[in-house]
Order: structure tokens, then C-alpha cells, then sequence
């Protein structure tokens, strides 16, 4: 390409310090840039209202392609489902077979859990789901892992809120809007959650590598008893996700910890469950056991 | 033709479309996050960018030196990334550019390409290594799939925007 005409001025002053000026204001305009990174980086919720109105303005495509072509995240497995088909319906006839049995332990096993929590009075610990949605969209082209939700403050959603999908943890509300929210994923490299070994209640730390995969990092440090295919649930502690949700199982042992594929992959799941924050429910409970307590002894009183 | 007696000299295209379709296209390019695509690692190419870089290699001299910070801004409400980081980066990225067009030598297409996928892989890697320095170091070649992609895609969004650019400018 040739190249533009305009760049040697000459001796036209007015052309030079137009030039000058315009570089002044590139120059300005990445120390501005910089600038304001250092404010998102030290106040990450400083320009939430920018974001949102970006999703707001966009959520209406999003919501309307969503709707239409919900498989895209796994359009690939379903084409390559049609090969090997054969191998794969007689080892999923095995599976059934065995599974089977397992559903008919797991029922014993049900109904002793619901005799054992009749006895400890623990039947109303399960919270309510706020809302289900879509997941409407993704910052696909960043490396921070959030996805969109189809639902905002109108429907009830606040901040901190966690979002679950029958397959495991998919995230907690980071931004809210009037009908979208931001979901920091449990895959984002800033997003720590609290987890425990299935197995044992080992506590550890998972945080995200935004890659589908969570870095799992035991609170007692020095040592690193996981092995690969451990369950990893929410510990609750951090008083954010309800204990009990399962978030990741590990595939590979490293030198601090270990490293865990993430169960309900946000690509994958299609709707999600917006559920009250733990702690909340906690508080509330307290509250309302304080208020029962008092009502007893004015009752005692009279 | 809805005008059959309009004048067949003295034509002037749309100043509209002269003034405005480049900024249009790029804000449209940042859009492409809109889309339903939820993924699990950054794999989608960005738009926003590859289609500013096109226009900037194509049309040297159309954009100020300062064009990036106002589309960056509105990229940064799209994308996801810490905002003020790609105000920061395409900045950093135009001015380079400029240093490079002052030096008055031709470049052919193939350098062009080149120009672009450094550009594009500074921003990238750049844009990650801001959310997370330390942890992040570590792990770039999470973007190789990314970057590769983007690469790739950059000579057919040139295509396009040089599509558009024809059009922009006819009568």
C-alpha cells in the first residue's frame, strides 16, 4: 500500500503542531486508559453501571438468540455422538444395568438420610431458588470467565446471590441490572470458592483458571492428600453457597494442591438456578428464633 | 433507481456514511459478545479489534492518533475485561502504528498481516496479564487457541471491512 499522503507537512506550522497535537492526544488518551484500569483494578464495581448498560442494550439479541439456538455449546459433541455409536449403546446398556442397582441403594439410602434429619429436625436446610434462567451470553472473548443471566433486580436477583445448575456450582451474581446479571464463573482465575472433600471434609480453596478448570489448594498446607477423582462439594464456610453443592472432581495431583474439572460447565448446562445467599437464610433463621424465643417468654410471662 | 433525473456529475457520497460507518463497525465488532456463545476458555477472536485494525491498515490516516481510547471505552463495556483496558491497549496500539506509518515506507499486504497479528497478540496477552499478573504469567498458552484463530480470521474481516469501504465511499 502506498503510503498516506499527508504525513510530511512541509513548512505549513499549522500542519506540524496539528500533528503534534494529535499525538499529544494519543499519548493522553493511553495514560487516561491506564488511568482508569487502575481504578476498575482497585474498585472492580467502579463502572458496574457502564458494564450493565452494555448488557442491558445488548440482552434483547442475546435473549432472542438464545432462545433459538440454545445447543451451541455443544453442537460439536452432538455431531460426534453420530460416530461410534454402536460401541457406545452397549456400554451405556452396562451402565444402565448397573446404575439400576445403584438407584435402588440410593433409595434405601434416602429415605434413612430423611429418618436420620426427621430426628434432627434439619428438614428446612435446602433454599429456595429465586429464579431460573438462561445463561444468555459470555465474555467468550476475554480471558475473565462471566456469563450473562436472563434475569435482574426486577426478578429479584441481588448481588453475591450463587448460581447452581442440577450438574454442580456455576457461579455467584457479580453485577446486577434491571432485567441481566453478571455471573462471575466458578472458572474465573478471581473467583475463590470455599470446597471440602466429599469423602472426608478435607477443606481447600478452589480457584478458578479460566479454563474449565479449578487450581484446588488445601487450607492445612504441607499436605496434599488429593487423588484423582475426589468429589469437591461447597463447605458453606465464607457464608456465600449453601454446603453441600458438588463444584469440581480432580483429575491431576500438582506439587501445592491439585487441579479439578469444574462439574456444571457453563458451555453445557442449560438453564440455572439462582438461589439466596447462605448466610442470609442463616441470619434470617437466628432472627426468627429470637423472635419465636421472646414471644415464649412474653407468653411465659402472662 | 428512485431518482432517475439526479445529476450525473458533481456527486458527492453520503457524508454519513464517509463520517461515521468505520465507528459504527467497530462498536458493532465489540458487540460480538452478545452472541449466545458461552464457552469455557477465551476462544472467541476480538472482533472489536481485528475490525478497527482493518480499517486502520486499510485506510491509514482515516483515524485520529487518538481513536483508540473512545472505541477501546466502548469495547471495555462489552468485553468483560477490567474496564479501561482496552482504551489503554488500542491506544498503546495506535500509536504505534502511527510511529510506523511516520516512517513513509510502503508495506505490502503481507506486512500488513504481520502488523496485525502483533498487534493482535500484544493486545491479548496484555489484556490477560492485567486481570492477574502472577497467577496468569504462567499459563498464557491458554490463548494460543485464541490468538491462532484471530490471526487467522484477520485477512477475511480485511475482506469485509474492505467491502465496506468500497461502499462507504461510492456514490
Amino acid at each position: 500500500m502506498a503510503p498516506p499522503r499527508n504525513r510530511r507537512p512541509g513548512f505549513s506550522k499549522r500542519a506540524q503542531y496539528s500533528i503534534f497535537a494529535s499525538y499529544l492526544l494519543g499519548i493522553l488518551g493511553a495514560v487516561v486508559g491506564l488511568l482508569l484500569l487502575l481504578i476498575s483494578i482497585f474498585d472492580p464495581q467502579g463502572f458496574a453501571v457502564l458494564r450493565t448498560i452494555g448488557a442491558e442494550a445488548t440482552a434483547p439479541v442475546s435473549k432472542t438468540l438464545a432462545e433459538v439456538g440454545g445447543a451451541t455449546g455443544n453442537a460439536g459433541d452432538n455431531i460426534s455422538a453420530y460416530f461410534n455409536a454402536a460401541s457406545k449403546n452397549a456400554a451405556m446398556e452396562r451402565e444402565l444395568r448397573s446404575n439400576r442397582i445403584e438407584i435402588l441403594e440410593a433409595r434405601a439410602l434416602k429415605q434413612e438420610n430423611e429418618r436420620l434429619k426427621r430426628l434432627l429436625d434439619l428438614d428446612k436446610e435446602v433454599p429456595d431458588a429465586i429464579g431460573m434462567a438462561r445463561l444468555i451470553s459470555s465474555t467468550s472473548s476475554s480471558s475473565r470467565r462471566m456469563a450473562t443471566l436472563g434475569l435482574g433486580t426486577t426478578d429479584g436477583i441481588l448481588i453475591g446471590q450463587p448460581v447452581r445448575a442440577p450438574e454442580g456450582l456455576v457461579g455467584r451474581v457479580l453485577e446486577a441490572g434491571p432485567t441481566t446479571a453478571r455471573i462471575l464463573l466458578v472458572s474465573d482465575s478471581q473467583n475463590v470458592t470455599p470446597v471440602k472433600r466429599a469423602s472426608d471434609e478435607l477443606p481447600a480453596f478452589a480457584t478458578g483458571r479460566a479454563d474449565g478448570t479449578v487450581d484446588v489448594r488445601p487450607i492445612n498446607l504441607g499436605t496434599n492428600p488429593f487423588k484423582g477423582g475426589d468429589l469437591l462439594i461447597t463447605s458453606g464456610s465464607g457464608g456465600l453457597y449453601a454446603p453441600g453443592i458438588p463444584v469440581a472432581v480432580v483429575i491431576r495431583k500438582t506439587d501445592t494442591g491439585a487441579i479439578a474439572r469444574i462439574l456444571a460447565n457453563a458451555a453445557k448446562v442449560s438453564h440455572v438456578i439462582v438461589q439466596p445467599m447462605f448466610q442470609a437464610e442463616t441470619v434470617a433463621a437466628i432472627k426468627q428464633e429470637e423472635i419465636d424465643r421472646d414471644d415464649a417468654e412474653a407468653e411465659g410471662g402472662e | 433507481m428512485a431518482r432517475p433525473y439526479r445529476s450525473r456529475i458533481n456527486r458527492q457520497p453520503s457524508q454519513f456514511r464517509i463520517k461515521f460507518i468505520p465507528s459504527i463497525t467497530v462498536i458493532i465488532g465489540s458487540m460480538i459478545t452478545a452472541l449466545p456463545l458461552i464457552t469455557d476458555y477465551p476462544i472467541l477472536p476480538p472482533m472489536g479489534l481485528l475490525v478497527l485494525l482493518s480499517w486502520r491498515l486499510i485506510r491509514p490516516g482515516y483515524w485520529p492518533v487518538w481513536a483508540g481510547f473512545p472505541l477501546g471505552m466502548v469495547d471495555d463495556m462489552f468485553s468483560g475485561q477490567p474496564f479501561g483496558s482496552a482504551a489503554f491497549l488500542w491506544s498503546l496500539v495506535f500509536l504505534a502504528l502511527e510511529t510506523l506509518d511516520r516512517r513513509g515506507v510502503g508495506r505490502d499486504y503481507w506486512q500488513d498481516w504481520l502488523i496485525a497479528s502483533l498487534s493482535i497478540i500484544f493486545v491479548l496477552i496484555c489484556g490477560m496479564l492485567i486481570i492477574d499478573f502472577q497467577s496468569n504469567l504462567l499459563r498464557l498458552e491458554i490463548l494460543v487457541p485464541q490468538i491462532l484463530l484471530s490471526i487467522l480470521l484477520y485477512p477475511f474481516v480485511t475482506r469485509l471491512i474492505g467491502t465496506i469501504d468500497n461502499w462507504r465511499v461510492s456514490i
